[in-house]
């Protein structure tokens, strides 16, 4: 297969994929397609591998059993047309380093080795600035953002890379309610300019009125490219967390969604 | 003052504390963004076992610590970032073992010895013109290398794993580094000798670190610390006849402790 029309194939293609870090699977037989324009929310307690199932698209870590294709090559290929955004909890929030040089990092690949940023560089990282509503902090240092600033920044360095897929592992961690709106209304923002988006959360509430799809991941994944969360993906022993049934009838949690433009 | 300017040890001892200044701004700031800092410790007295036998065999010891903290840095790197199991503990345990070879092959080492103590204080007064042709050239190399990666190294201090995403070389890089950090050990081993080398290492960058938001000026200030406490403390130990490795770092340590105060004091300002 050539590499000419990655708009026709799936983005990522994971088929009866099991992996873990031992010999105990954190994933068992899992099978996903990403298409393009998607917006997938995957939903699931921690500990349900959610993590792991990043590390796995990324290829930092191989899978025990199946396959996983990125843009239709091994993920280790394929990964430079992805741009991950981290959980920020990750982060050392007290290094010194300014907002333009943190997007900047989207920049950089093997190819960058031994050059310095181009004026195109700096073009893109202006863009991708203003595409999360932050150019006007490019200057500051990073550790006087706010949580929910912080993630923006994070997000435009992903995009720095103009990436074929976003990849966020809990975007609105951490962040107060406010902030986390925010960061939900620009994702479907730039879903809307044409950015595929897959994330995982374990917060329901928020991705529910945002995501095209959604899913749930423990251990296996439960996933068909439904919009709603119906009764039966939880009848059917998926154990989606608690907040989902706490709040309301099960299959009316997501019904709020005629609304969403398709 | 102009009078033990004339004299040629002291001169050296200058010239040395510039130097050894350059390689500690570069890498120290690394070290301490990178929070290399336990392993930094670890391969410098790991090195002592390299002098004690370099001792025994009758080498230069320059190339035994050479030998010791290259070796040390490669070991421990690999430990701290493929075992799952407490690094620290394997790093540490490294640490002693490193010390008591050099100790013991001291003791099998027939006659005099002191020279050895020259290698764990330091000895900036006996800096030989060979001694400033080695700092030269490790300058170069780590100049040269932190210039060539800057952004990379800049990128895998801030967030490996987006590094790596981005197909970066993230383990060679930490190679590199950790050469770097086994180079300028040897290298600092002179001016405040092995047990000290951790502070001189990290308290410019650290002090550089808390008040400036970017690694190239970080390096900059760091530099210019490491230039004030290592001649600060070469003049205070030979005015009041001090050991001058100890002095230096007494210096540094201050210099640490009031800045962390003017920080603390600074944060109450609205403006930084």
């Amino acid at each position: 297969m050539t590499y000419n029309a990655p708009i026709m194939t799936p983005l990522v293609e994971i088929k009866d994929l099991s992996a873990g870090y031992t010999d105990e699977m954190v994933l068992k037989n899992i099978n996903l397609s990403v298409e393009p324009d998607d917006f997938i929310g995957l939903i699931g307690p921690n500990g349900g591998g959610k993590t792991t199932l990043f590390k796995i698209i990324l290829g930092l870590l191989k899978p025990k059993y199946g396959t996983i294709e990125v843009m239709g090559m091994a993920p280790d290929k394929g990964r430079r047309f992805i741009g991950y955004v981290p959980q920020f909890t990750f982060y050392d929030s007290d290094f010194p380093i300014r907002v333009r040089d943190v997007v900047r990092m989207g920049r950089l690949g093997p190819k960058h080795l031994f050059k310095s940023y181009t004026a195109q560089d700096d073009q893109v990282v202006a863009q991708c600035l203003e595409r999360v509503h932050l150019s006007e902090k490019a200057k500051m240092p990073i550790r006087e953002l706010s949580g929910g600033q912080r993630q923006r920044v994070y997000i435009a360095r992903a995009l720095a890379s103009e990436p074929e897929l976003l990849l966020l592992d809990e975007p609105t961690i951490n962040v107060d309610a406010e902030a986390s709106a925010q960061i939900y209304e620009l994702l479907h923002e730039l879903n809307l300019q044409g950015v595929t988006i897959l994330l995982i959360s374990h917060d329901l509430n928020v991705i529910s009125s945002y995501v095209k799809t959604i899913g749930c991941l423990n251990r296996t994944l439960h996933y068909h490219g439904e919009k709603e969360i119906t009764a039966d993906m939880i009848k059917d022993g998926y154990n989606c967390p608690v907040e989902l049934i706490a709040h309301g009838l099960p299959h009316r949690v997501l019904a709020r969604h005629e609304e969403q433009p398709q | 003052m102009s009078d033990i300017l004339s004299y040629t040890f002291m001169q050296n001892a200058l010239a040395a504390g510039v130097l050894v200044s350059l390689a500690c701004g570069v890498i120290g700031t690394l070290v301490v963004l990178k929070r290399m800092v336990f392993i930094s410790g670890g391969v410098a007295h790991t090195a002592y076992g390299g002098i004690g036998m370099a001792f025994y065999f009758g080498v230069n010891p320059i190339l035994g610590a050479l030998a010791f903290s290259l070796g040390a840095s490669m070991l421990m790197s690999t430990i701290q970032r493929k075992t799952r199991q407490r690094p620290d503990t394997l790093i540490g345990v490294m640490w002693a073992i490193g010390m008591a070879i050099g100790i013991i092959f001291t003791d099998l080492t027939p006659g005099y010895k002191s020279d050895l103590m020259s290698y764990l204080f330091g000895s900036i007064l006996a800096v030989t013109q060979a001694d400033l042709w080695m700092m030269l050239v490790v300058d170069v190399i780590v100049i040269g290398v932190a210039i060539l990666f800057f952004k990379e190294f800049q990128a895998t201090a801030f967030d490996e794993s987006f590094a790596r995403t981005r197909n970066l070389p993230v383990d060679l890089l930490y190679v590199i580094l950790v050469t770097m950090i086994g180079l300028a050990v040897v290298m600092l081993m002179r001016v405040v000798g092995l047990i000290m080398i951790i502070a001189l290492l990290t308290v410019p960058a650290a002090i550089g670190s808390l008040f400036l938001k970017n690694m190239g000026k970080i390096m900059w200030l760091a530099t210019g610390l490491s230039l004030v406490f290592t001649t600060g403390g070469l003049l205070l130990s030979y005015s009041f006849n001090l050991t001058s490795g100890a002095t230096i770092i007494l210096v540094s340590g201050a210099a640490y402790l009031i800045a962390l105060l003017v920080r603390r004091l600074c944060k109450r300002c609205p403006d930084e």
